[in-house]
């Protein structure tokens, strides 16, 4: 079915809705921003960069707080139904997601103003590789959020699994570091906190996919076997 | 496809029916590939539909799609009208109500109506309601006045007009004189009520608490809703059929059909939208 947002007999509520949409597709690339930058501040070891990520996440907030109003009035004004009243209830979910991606992002940038050990960076490198597949996965989630591509959203909502695996990975080696080094714990604890927020990132952005497909498709896939959801939904 | 307990993804006020393929006993009402024709005109094509007994439907569509002529079939109204000619079947009882042997006043009193305008009778409050009782040849004063409590009480109305109930009927309001000709239709304790738009002339709180009254209705009535206003439909029904240019469109249970409905039409129709 066609989800065009515009065509409403009212010009005005068209413009609500386009708004809302442009809102959220804004809020999601700044936090695509945060986060990107908060990988490389950990990188460069920025700790100027951290400062901004930090600073750049009450904008974050402000914005969730902001569109979540825009979802408010457009429900109790235009009552809307179907497609309309899943695009509302995908977005007020969507941005939910966003604003912890970006409290995730800010948890990340903190690790840049620790000081890090020389024999942590191949660490450091593991890390950012798995960062910028979860950055990936966030930039193409919103991509097929502002195209309304249940297709393409799927393809993120697989990815996850991907990203889970790194996650397996990357906590075996950090326990691995640990265990041969116990003094380095305290400090490799951030690194650990880091990589649980990319994981935690990861599933966020499947979570978006999921409203993406909600809104497209008008079935809910939450819990339900990604086979089951590949062949009942996505293929139909 | 795994499922966490089902029961959860129901609304749990109503039971979802598969609408297709109602029972006997679920059934108050089939209608059976009805065609109407005004004159040259065919105002409904091949609808074919099941009512659900004890449940509230909403008949919903932009102006001139056929929703009330099809309520109207339902009591045989467009009787009155001379160049309106039916085909297909209504069936209440098993019974075709188009049949020749059927007394038409008979299934009125079975299928009650409630118009747009309230059109309460030049009488007093009591006598309105007692009309249909009247005229069945009914004078016992106690069941009279049994019948009236139960009535206004069943409309929502007894406690606002049980110290006039000999004032005339014209002295309430819009909201309360619908509910008085909702009390009439259901003094005679029909099996159907049908409501040709009952809100359309009234007040937003007056139509709540009809919309209320409705919703207490359908544990004793098959409700049979029109209404030009969608979010009413949502509200108070349990299916909701959409019409356009006489065809049935989509019938589902009205859950499904405000959030995620099959056909484009509809789509574009509960949402607002054109072409």
């Amino acid at each position: 079915m066609d989800h065009n947002i515009s065509k409403h007999i009212s010009g005005n509520f068209n413009q609500e809705l386009e708004n809302v949409r442009n809102h959220v597709l804004a809020m999601g690339g700044l936090v695509e921003q945060q986060l990107n930058s908060a990988l490389d501040a950990v990188n460069d070891n920025n700790a100027e960069l951290a400062k901004k990520v930090e600073i750049g996440d009450y904008k974050v907030n402000a914005m969730e707080v902001s569109i979540d109003e825009e979802c408010t009035r457009i429900i109790a004004k235009r009552q809307p139904a179907a497609s309309d009243l899943r695009l509302v209830v995908a977005i007020a979910k969507t941005i939910a997601d966003l604003e912890r991606i970006g409290d995730e992002a800010r948890r990340i940038a903190k690790v840049a103003l620790e000081s890090t050990a020389k024999d942590q960076q191949g660490l450091l490198g593991n890390i950012d590789n798995m960062g910028r597949h979860v950055s990936q996965m966030l930039h193409d989630v919103l991509d097929a959020f502002a195209r309304m591509d249940a297709e393409a959203a799927f393809r993120v909502h697989k990815e996850d699994a991907k990203v889970d695996r790194e996650y397996e990975a990357l906590t075996r080696q950090i326990m691995t570091y640990m265990m041969e080094d116990p003094r380095s714990i305290p400090k490799v604890m951030d690194l650990v906190w880091s990589v649980r927020s990319l994981e935690r990132i990861g599933d966020r952005c499947q979570n978006i996919a999921e409203y993406v497909i909600y809104f497209v498709k008008g079935k809910d896939i939450r819990h339900i076997a990604q086979d089951d959801i590949e062949r009942d939904i996505i293929g139909k | 496809m795994i499922t966490v307990a089902p029961e959860m993804n129901q609304p749990a006020t109503s039971l979802q029916l598969d609408l297709e393929n109602l029972s006997a006993e679920q059934t108050a009402l089939e209608i059976k590939d009805l065609d109407l024709y005004y004159g040259d005109k065919q105002a409904l094509s091949n609808i074919s539909m099941k009512i659900p007994k004890g449940q509230v439907t909403a008949f919903i569509g932009p102006s001139g799609c056929g929703k009330s002529t099809l309520l109207r079939c339902i009591n045989r109204m467009n009787d009155l009208v001379d160049t309106c000619r039916i085909d297909g079947q209504i069936l209440l009882h098993n019974q075709n109500i188009y049949d020749k042997s059927v007394d038409v006043a008979a299934l009125r009193r079975n299928v009650g109506m409630v118009f747009q305008r309230p059109n309460p009778f030049p009488k007093s409050i009591y006598e309105n309601v007692v009309y249909g009782l009247r005229l069945q040849g009914i004078k016992d004063k106690r069941k009279l006045d049994e019948v009236v409590e139960a009535s206004l009480r069943g409309a929502a109305l007894w406690d606002e007009v049980k110290d006039r109930l000999h004032d005339s009927a014209f002295g309430l309001s819009g909201g309360q004189q619908q509910r008085l000709v909702i009390a009439r239709a259901i003094a005679i304790e029909p099996e159907v009520l049908l409501l040709d738009e009952p809100t359309s002339a009234l007040d937003p709180i007056s139509t709540l608490v009809i919309e209320e009254l409705i919703n207490d209705l359908k544990n004793k009535y098959t409700v049979v809703i029109v209404t030009h206003n969608m979010q009413q439909a949502a509200r108070v029904s349990d299916q909701t059929a959409f019409m356009y240019m006489g065809e049935l469109i989509e019938y589902s249970d009205t859950n499904t059909l405000f959030t995620t409905p099959k056909k484009k039409k509809t789509e574009d129709y509960i949402t607002g939208r054109y072409g």
